[in-house]
């Protein structure tokens, strides 16, 4: 790392690019198609929406680091399954540390965070930058995706406690209860927020806006 | 025999993993242009789910949970290893998956190459560990299990299959082009999901 180091600053204009291009054109869930399915289950609120997104930050950019260290003397035809342990690994920790320190959004998380194994963020990013790139590169691209893939996780888990519930994180803003923010407007909950189709929906109007605005990722077939 | 078709039909209909719980997208969403890969994907994943079930069943029975070591002597009677479950699990399929790939390969090359790099991501597809998550949380039997897993992947195989036909007449309709292609496939598969949940009042 420290070969790295000497030749280039840590947060040269390239390595800035591999943090921001995953918050916007390289999004993970809105262009790659990556790591939907966590973004659908866990988003009916915020804070779980912010914890997911905290673990797999954590997961992405150490299994980066991680296999992007080895990728050199990691024999090519067993590469999947070292990959996937390594992964397990790391979420295991994650999973046994939520248990530990936050035990009640661990079970609200129930098996979404041992489903991060199989979150196709973690793996293709594996596969389609550690494998070829130096650690330190892997570790921030990781971080990139992982922050760009939170920034969908937040948005989608807001909207959808803000409109299915009428709170943000907990606290009353829009719905009808003495005390909540905006409650004379007399909001009613939306029920179908609360349901996972309303991510798909919300996710799908995302695409259309980003599409709209950079007509480069409009998918012509 | 009632018990076991119950939690079939539930695990196929009611609480389908792609249109209820939302899992297995990824490979839902990437897979889904043509009816014809979809077709030999669905097959593949009920083949791998209806092995792997009870395979991870049987390895969480007899190997991870509290107590279970209790065979080798006194002093491992209360060793529990559940935090393993999900490096053993993610094993298991790994190498169902390469049997799959073996086997697709010999007999069918050309679904082999149509279904190109999304065979091997069948491992990574969260309909899969999920099946095998949620048959551990929910405490089911063996035989349970082996029919969850079953309905899972005939869940799967109908959810991606009706999508794909979808996806193959709306290529042809006017959908405003930020929208075409994914955009318009989270749309559908949000609608199919609301039209699911119209079953879930179903008591079996």
């Amino acid at each position: 790392m420290s070969e790295v180091a000497e030749k280039e600053p840590l947060l040269s204009k390239k390595n800035r690019k591999l943090l921001s291009d995953p918050l916007d054109d390289n999004n993970p869930i809105t262009v790659q198609v990556l790591g939907i399915c966590s973004a659908l289950a866990v988003t009916s609120q915020l804070k779980p929406s912010i914890i997911m997104a905290i673990c797999v930050i954590f997961v992405i950019s150490f299994a980066n680091l991680i296999v992007a260290s080895i990728r050199k003397i990691m024999p090519g035809r067993i590469r999947m399954i070292v990959q996937l342990i390594i992964i397990a690994a790391l979420v295991t920790i994650v999973d046994i540390f939520l248990k530990a320190f936050a035990f009640d959004v661990s079970k609200e998380l129930s098996v979404f965070i041992g489903l991060i194994i199989t979150n196709c963020i973690v793996m293709g990013r594996l596969e389609a930058f550690a494998m070829g790139n130096k650690p330190w590169p892997a570790f921030l691209d990781g971080i990139g995706n992982g922050l760009g893939y939170g920034l969908i996780l937040i948005i989608v888990g807001g909207l959808r406690e803000l409109f299915g519930a009428g709170t943000l994180l907990g606290f009353p803003i829009l719905n009808a209860d003495e005390g909540s923010f905006l409650h004379g407007i007399g909001y009613q909950h939306n029920g179908i927020m609360a349901t996972p189709a309303a991510a798909m929906f919300i996710i799908g109007i995302l695409i259309w806006i980003q599409r709209a605005r950079n007509q480069k990722l409009v998918d012509i077939s | 025999m009632q018990d076991l078709i119950n939690v079939f039909i539930k695990s196929a209909f009611v609480e389908n993993m792609v249109l209820a719980y939302f899992l297995g997208m990824c490979s839902y969403l990437a897979v889904s242009k043509t009816v014809k890969t979809a077709f030999g994907l669905g097959l593949a994943v009920i083949f791998v789910l209806f092995i792997t079930a009870p395979v991870n069943w049987l390895l969480h029975e007899y190997l991870l949970k509290e107590g279970s070591l209790a065979f080798l002597g006194e002093s491992f009677a209360n060793v529990d290893l559940t935090f393993l479950k999900f490096i053993a699990f993610i094993a298991v399929i790994a190498s169902m998956v390469q049997l799959v790939e073996m086997i697709i390969e010999k007999f069918s090359p050309a679904l082999y190459n149509s279904l190109g790099i999304f065979l091997p991501l069948i491992t990574v597809n969260c309909a899969i560990l999920g099946t095998s998550l949620f048959m551990v949380q929910r405490e089911y039997s063996l035989a349970e299990s082996t029919s969850f897993g079953l309905g899972s992947g005939v869940g799967f195989f109908l959810a991606i299959v009706a999508i794909a036909a979808i996806r193959e007449k709306i290529r042809y309709s006017a959908v405003p082009a930020p929208l075409r292609g994914l955009g318009i496939a989270f749309i559908i598969t949000g609608l199919m999901g609301l039209a699911f949940m119209s079953l879930m009042g179903i008591k079996v």
